[in-house]
């Protein structure tokens, strides 16, 4: 099935029956599957007037009670970004995919990850954080989207699926797991849902206003805490020939990690040994994991591998803490890195004439400077 | 003899933090007495403005949800469409809904949502201190039109409820007056009507208020009931503007 396809009837299998969206390439074939295939199922669409709209009916929804999530991509994030931050402060559940595309601004409409921080460190004003998982196939865009449901509703937060144009087109192979979906939570000691739907003379207030500076103080640490259980619970990533004496850890996700496991191979055969984390939440990151697999005694250096102009190597270089020096590799995305051009770099890299730094603000790493 | 006049259910005990002489507590009161009299009390979800309203769930007695400023109707279309069978009503002002909410406002009319919004004009934005709202009338002194609303350079008021109006998908959209009890009683018939049509999943319906701010016009109660009468009736004429077929 192609990506967006499969992600469409994924979040149909794991009981989401409500969407909202307005079109955006390179993901629109997910609206087009759900308006046939949701009413098929007894379930909501709607095609929204733009996505800031979008954005208030999915809180609307949600705060509700209904498992409810949307799509887009970039620009169209950005709209919805003002609504994610009122979501994540009302701590309603609700699931958001981001196909994403070269920016800034309009940038283009290939695949790219230059959303990482929007994503990662929030998009909106405030204080959150969204539970972010990062796929790198159409199988994993399936689970991962199954996944989403039950892991909003844990945490009562939004969560992003933040794959890329190419996860989004791609055609590949999927099954749908089983065991995967789960009913939906028990709602009714905060939803607003109606007080004689839950039987109660109490009513419900979803609410984002704490004009009192201490009450505005506690919620945040009550929103903190949470983001701290993630950091505990739900840090997901996949180690890939950590085993040998690696001189090089890689740190790449999604598409962008694919291309990392060709160069990868492709150098082993060669003799050279890299290593890699590959994370698949990138909030919460696997930060120990990293600084695990970078503390190796044969690790010389860590570099972030990724589709955005340096965003990742700010997570991986907090990561590793300063132990050994971390490098940028990438594009802004539209293009893809090659194996080759990765293989060549990082070649480079352990080359002698090499004098990469991991000085971030010397403008020099990543950089061939030969 | 039995109690003529009492609290509504939908009420809370809570006093007002409104300015004296503000019309949002009778258009709250309103709500909630139409809320008592249809006995939709415990199947009703509000939606809270952004301004001096959003505080409404301190008094009006159901489920309520907080929008950000203008996306009621995008909230209340989220709510109405996965749970077609609760009540749904938006509070809004004039700024909220003729300016920062206008698009949302038009497509939800426009797609038929079965929700009721309670649109309260009283051509100033109250909350952060009475600047020009889109209703603002020529000439009116806002903080940022000093010297009187200068329609050249901002336009005239926009009249949102005939704009809704001329849409061809059927509606309820009426506009009524808080500020005296002539008014007020058809205010209430119109708040009720609007909450029927819900009811029966007929249409979208919108009940404009025409409303009092003495404190941001600069004038007392009293005056500003006049203000209101003399100039704000002239440019906003009340009555019904469509009804559903």
């Amino acid at each position: 099935m192609k990506g967006n396809e499969a992600i469409a009837e994924a979040a149909v299998r794991a009981g989401c029956l409500n969407y909202f969206a307005y079109p955006i390439t390179p993901q629109s074939e997910i609206a087009e599957y759900l308006s046939w295939r949701l009413p098929e199922v007894g379930g909501v669409f709607l095609q929204a007037e733009s996505e800031v709209a979008v954005g208030y009916m999915i809180f609307g929804a949600a705060a509700a009670g209904a498992r409810v999530f949307t799509s887009s991509s970039s620009p169209g994030i950005s709209l919805m970004s003002e609504a994610i931050s009122y979501i994540a402060a009302a701590e309603c559940p609700a699931v958001f995919v981001n196909m994403c595309r070269v920016g800034p601004g309009l940038g283009g409409i290939l695949p790219s990850q230059a959303d990482y921080f929007q994503s990662v460190k929030g998009g909106g004003h405030g204080d959150y954080r969204l539970l972010v998982l990062a796929p790198a196939s159409v199988q994993e865009a399936v689970e991962m989207t199954m996944m989403a449901f039950p892991l909003a509703e844990k945490y009562r937060n939004p969560v992003m699926i933040m794959g890329d144009g190419l996860i989004g087109q791609m055609m590949e192979p999927v099954a749908f797991p089983e065991g995967l979906a789960q009913e939906p939570s028990n709602k009714d000691d905060w939803a607003t849902n109606g007080m004689a739907t839950r039987n109660s003379e109490r009513r419900n207030l979803v609410k984002t206003l704490y004009l009192d500076a201490q009450e505005a103080n506690q919620h945040n640490l009550k929103l903190k805490a949470k983001y701290d259980r993630m950091k505990q619970e739900d840090v997901l990533f996949e180690p890939y020939r950590l085993g040998g004496d690696y001189e090089l850890l890689i740190v790449s996700y999604g598409t962008m990690s694919r291309v990392c496991r060709t160069t990868i191979d492709n150098l082993k055969e060669e003799g050279v040994e890299v290593g890699m984390i590959r994370p698949r939440t990138v909030f919460p990151f696997p930060e120990k994991a990293v600084f695990d697999a970078a503390s190796k005694d044969s690790c010389k250096h860590v570099v972030s591998i990724e589709m955005s102009m340096g965003q990742l190597v700010e997570d991986v270089e907090r990561s590793v803490r300063g132990i050994r020096p971390v490098t940028w590799y990438g594009k802004c995305g539209g293009e893809v890195p090659t194996p080759e051009e990765v293989s060549a770099f990082l070649k480079e890299m352990l080359s002698e004439r090499s004098v990469l730094r991991t000085d971030l603000n010397g403008g020099l790493y990543g950089q061939d400077v030969s | 003899m039995g109690k003529t006049f009492h609290r509504p259910k939908t009420m809370t005990k809570n006093h007002t933090h409104y300015c004296p002489g503000c019309t949002h507590g009778v258009a709250h009161r309103l709500v909630a007495e139409v809320i008592d009299e249809l006995g939709i009390r415990d199947r009703t979800v509000g939606i809270a403005p952004v301004g001096c309203a959003v505080l409404i769930y301190n008094y009006i007695d159901c489920d309520f949800q907080e929008a950000a400023h203008g996306r009621a109707p995008a909230m209340a279309t989220g709510i109405k469409r996965v749970r077609p069978d609760l009540v749904v009503f938006t509070y809004q002002g004039d700024g909220d809904l003729a300016s920062i909410g206008t698009n949302e406002i038009i497509h939800a009319a426009n797609r038929g949502e079965k929700f009721t919004t309670i649109f309260v004009n009283n051509a100033v934005y109250g909350m952060t201190g009475g600047q020009m709202a889109p209703t603002t009338l020529p000439n009116q002194r806002t903080t940022t039109t000093p010297s009187g609303r200068n329609t050249t350079s901002t336009g005239m008021p926009i009249r949102l409820s005939e704009m809704l109006a001329t849409l061809n998908t059927p509606g309820y959209i009426t506009r009524q007056a808080l500020i005296r009890p002539k008014y007020i009683l058809k205010a209430r018939k119109a708040i009720k009507q609007a909450f029927t049509y819900q009811l029966e999943n007929r249409c979208f319906s919108l009940v404009e208020v025409i409303s009092t701010c003495p404190t941001n016009w600069g004038m007392t109660p009293v005056a500003a009931v006049d203000w209101a009468e003399e100039n704000l009736l002239a440019y906003y004429p009340l009555g019904d503007i469509k009804t559903p077929a």
